[in-house]
C-alpha cells in the first residue's frame, strides 16, 4: 500500500498538497498548505479525495456521504493563529482514512482530553497543545524523523536551555522520581513512555488488524460496509477486514528512536510475518531503550515471484478507470497499474503475506497513579517484557539449575531436621529432666 | 541422668553479642522475606516495597557488619571462629547418636569457648564467608547501576544475581537447621532463653564424665 497511484487522496495529508500529475515536485516547499495548520475557524476542510484542496462548489464525498462546502476564505484567512490540538489532529488524528486507524496513541479523543487520557494535555490539567512538546523553530518542528533518533542526547533544558523539548527528559530529567527511587534506576533502560503509558487507545478505539485479502466480497451484486463493536467498521468490500480494539497493551521492543522501513525493492520472507517496519535498537546498545509500540498487523498483496510487496492502484483516476481496485475489485489488475506506475516490475501472480507494522506510543501519558505497575514486567511468566531475553530481570529470570538445587538443599534441612526431631520425641532422652 | 543435677549458670552472650545476633535474626528473616517476593515466589509487601525493604536492611546489615568485624577484632573474640578437628567427631557423634540417649553434650560452653568444635567451622563459614559473600554479592546487585562508574562493567547482573540467590538458599538452610539446633538445649528453650537474657545454664565441668576427661587427656 502507497501513496504512488492513490495521490489524490493521500495527498489530503501527505506531502503533494496540490497534486496534479506525476510531474509534480514533491520536494518543493512551497507545495504546503498554510490554512490547515493556522486556520482557527474550524470550517476549513479538504475534500477527500481532491489532493489537499477544499472544494470550488458543495461536493458531497461518496466515501461518507457528507457535503463539503467550499470555505469562506475571508473569515479563514483572518482566523490564522498557533495551531490548537484540533488542527494538527485534523492530519495525524485520522492517519489511514479515518480516526485512530494507524496511530494507537492519536486519535480524535486528544482534541479535548482529560488528564487521565493524558496528563499534560488534559484539559482539567496543564492543558498542552501539541506545539507545547512539538516546538519549532522557523517551521522545524520537533519530533519524530523516520530515519533519526528525534533527539540523541537526552538533554533537559537544565542543562542547555535552548534544547528541544521534544524528548520527556527535555523537560523531566532523566531522574524524574523522588531522590533515591528505584525507579529512577531505570531510565538508562526503560524508556518513560513504557510505564507511564500503561495503554493506548484509551477513549477511542483504534485499528489493530487489517486483512485485504477478504477485500472484494459483495451482498447482491453491491459492495458494502459492516460495522462491528465500538461502531467502527469491521468490514468494507473496498479494504477487507477489521479488528479494533481499546485500552491496548503495547509491545515492547529495544529503540534507540530510529525505524527501518522496508520498501517495494526489499525481498520479503512470506513464510513468516513480514515487518514492514522495524524499530532499531539492541539491548547493549546504550542509547537504546525499551519502548512500547502499537503493532498494526495486516494481510496484504505481494508478488508471490519476486517476493516483494506490490502498489496497488486503488483510487480510480476517474469515472472511466478499468484498473482502481476500488472500482473493479480486481487486484492483478490494481496491482499491475500501479506498479507499472511505480515504474517497479511486477509477475503477474499475487498473492497475501502477512505483515507488522510498528508505531512508537509516546501520547496518552496517564496520571502517576495509573503508571504501569512493577510486577506487570518483573513477573515469572506472562509479564509485558517476556519476550524481551538475553538480559536478566530481577523477578522475572532465574536459573532452573540453581532454583532446583537451593530448594533440594533447604528440603533436605527441613527433611533432615525434622527426623532428628521424631528421634529424639521417640526416645524422649535428650538430656531433659526426667519426671 | 547424672549430668542434670549440676548446673551452673554462666554469663555466656555481652549485651553487644546479643543486639548483634537479633539485629542479624530480623535482618536475616526480613531480607529472606523479601528476597524470596522479588524472585517472584508469592507477593507480601508488593514488589515496589520489597525492593525498598531488601535494600534498606541490607544496606544496613552491611554497615553493621562492618561494626562486627571491628568489635570481633578488637576484644579478641575471632578466636572463638579458629576451626579445630578435636573433638569434632565426638559432636558428630554426640548429634547422630549421644542426643537420643541422653548423653551429655562432649563440649559445654565455657565462657572462652562458646562454640564446640562444629559451631566453629559452620560459624567460621558463616561469618567469614557465607555472609560477606551475600553482602558482596547484594552490594553489586544493589550498585548495578553505578557499575560503570565503579570501574565494573564487564561484570554480568545474571552471574551476580544468581550468585545472590545461591547464597540465599544458603542461608536459608543455615536458618533452619540453626532453629532447630538452638531446641538441643537441656530444655527446648535453654539457648533462646541465654541469647535473650545472656545468661546460659551449663553443664558444671567438674560433671562430666571420665570417658570425656580421658579422650581430653589423650
Amino acid at each position: 500500500m502507497n501513496v504512488k497511484s492513490n495521490e489524490a487522496r493521500c495527498t489530503s495529508c501527505h506531502a503533494g498538497y496540490g497534486w496534479k500529475g506525476k510531474d509534480f515536485d514533491f520536494a518543493d516547499q512551497t507545495r504546503v498548505d498554510c490554512l490547515v495548520c493556522h486556520e482557527q475557524t474550524g470550517t476549513y476542510k479538504k475534500f477527500p479525495a481532491g489532493a489537499g484542496n477544499p472544494v470550488k462548489e458543495p461536493e458531497v464525498f461518496k466515501g461518507n456521504n457528507k457535503k463539503y462546502l467550499p470555505p469562506e476564505w475571508n473569515k479563514v484567512a483572518q482566523s490564522v493563529g498557533r495551531p490548537t490540538r484540533k488542527n494538527c489532529g485534523t492530519c495525524h488524528f485520522f492517519g489511514g482514512g479515518g480516526d485512530g486507524v494507524k496511530h494507537g496513541d492519536l486519535d480524535s479523543s486528544l482534541i479535548k482530553p482529560n488528564k487521565t487520557l493524558d496528563v499534560h494535555m488534559g484539559m482539567d490539567g496543564q492543558n498542552f497543545d501539541c506545539i507545547r512538546c512539538h516546538s519549532t523553530t522557523l517551521h522545524n518542528i520537533a519530533g519524530r524523523v523516520y530515519t533519526t533518533p528525534a533527539s540523541e542526547h537526552r538533554k533537559s533544558l537544565i542543562e542547555d536551555d535552548l534544547a528541544s523539548k521534544i524528548t520527556c527528559e527535555s523537560c523531566h530529567s532523566n531522574t524524574p522520581h523522588k531522590q533515591d527511587a528505584k525507579a529512577n534506576d531505570h531510565t538508562d533502560k526503560v524508556a518513560c513512555q513504557s510505564c507511564h503509558i500503561p495503554t493506548f487507545a484509551r477513549v477511542n478505539p483504534t485499528k489493530m488488524w487489517w486483512d485485504w485479502s477478504t477485500a472484494g466480497k459483495k451482498k447482491n451484486g453491491k459492495p458494502y460496509a459492516e460495522k462491528g463493536e465500538f461502531g467502527k467498521p469491521i468490514y468494507d468490500t473496498k479494504k477487507g477486514n477489521f479488528v479494533w480494539a481499546k485500552n491496548v497493551v503495547p509491545e515492547y521492543y529495544w529503540f534507540n528512536g530510529s525505524i527501518k522501513h522496508l520498501t517495494v525493492n526489499d525481498t520479503i520472507d512470506p513464510s513468516k510475518p513480514v515487518k514492514i517496519n522495524r524499530p532499531v535498537g539492541d539491548k547493549d546498545d546504550p542509547n537504546s531503550r525499551i519502548f512500547p509500540f502499537k503493532v498494526h498487523r495486516g494481510n496484504q498483496p505481494y508478488d508471490k515471484v519476486n517476493k516483494n510487496l506490490v502498489i496497488p492502484q486503488l483510487f480510480p483516476k476517474g469515472k472511466d478507470d478499468q484498473t482502481a481496485y476500488w472500482k473493479k475489485y480486481d487486484w492483478n489488475k490494481a496491482i499491475a497499474f500501479g506498479m507499472a506506475y511505480a515504474g517497479l516490475k511486477y509477475s503477474g501472480e499475487y498473492d497475501f503475506v502477512k505483515t507488522e507494522y510498528v508505531f512508537p506510543t509516546t501520547h496518552m501519558v496517564a496520571p502517576k497513579d495509573k503508571v504501569v505497575a512493577c510486577t506487570e514486567c518483573h513477573a515469572r511468566s506472562d509479564g509485558r517484557l517476556t519476550k524481551l531475553t538475553g538480559f536478566y530481570m530481577p523477578g522475572r529470570d532465574a536459573s532452573k539449575v540453581i532454583d532446583f538445587a537451593g530448594w533440594g538443599v533447604v528440603l533436605a534441612c527441613l527433611v533432615g531436621v525434622m527426623i532428628h526431631a521424631l528421634g529424639r520425641i521417640f526416645t524422649r532422652r535428650n538430656g531433659r529432666k526426667e519426671d | 541422668m547424672a549430668v542434670n543435677n549440676n548446673l551452673k549458670n554462666i554469663y555466656l552472650y555481652t549485651r553487644y553479642e546479643r543486639f548483634w545476633h537479633w539485629l542479624q535474626t530480623v535482618s536475616i528473616i526480613l531480607l529472606l522475606i523479601t528476597g524470596f517476593e522479588l524472585k517472584g515466589m508469592y507477593t507480601l509487601f508488593g514488589f515496589r516495597t520489597a525492593v525498598e525493604v531488601h535494600s534498606f536492611v541490607g544496606n544496613t546489615w552491611l554497615i553493621a557488619f562492618l561494626f562486627f568485624a571491628f568489635w570481633i577484632f578488637t576484644t579478641g573474640e575471632w578466636r572463638q571462629y579458629i576451626p579445630t578437628t578435636k573433638k569434632m567427631l565426638l559432636v558428630v557423634r554426640y548429634y547422630v547418636y549421644g542426643i537420643f540417649r541422653g548423653e551429655p553434650h562432649p563440649v559445654p560452653k565455657r565462657k572462652d569457648a562458646k562454640h564446640n568444635p562444629l559451631q566453629r567451622i559452620v560459624y567460621l563459614i558463616l561469618a567469614a564467608i557465607l555472609l560477606p559473600f551475600q553482602m558482596i554479592t547484594g552490594l553489586l546487585y544493589w550498585g548495578y547501576n553505578s557499575w560503570p562508574q565503579w570501574g565494573l562493567s564487564g561484570l554480568s547482573l545474571t552471574v551476580v544475581a544468581l550468585l545472590h540467590t545461591a547464597g540465599a538458599f544458603a542461608i536459608l538452610s543455615f536458618v533452619i537447621v540453626h532453629i532447630y539446633m538452638i531446641t538441643t538445649g537441656h530444655s527446648i528453650l535453654a539457648h533462646t532463653r541465654a541469647m535473650i537474657s545472656g545468661w546460659e545454664e551449663v553443664e558444671d565441668m567438674e560433671a562430666v564424665e571420665d570417658w570425656e576427661i580421658k579422650t581430653k587427656a589423650a
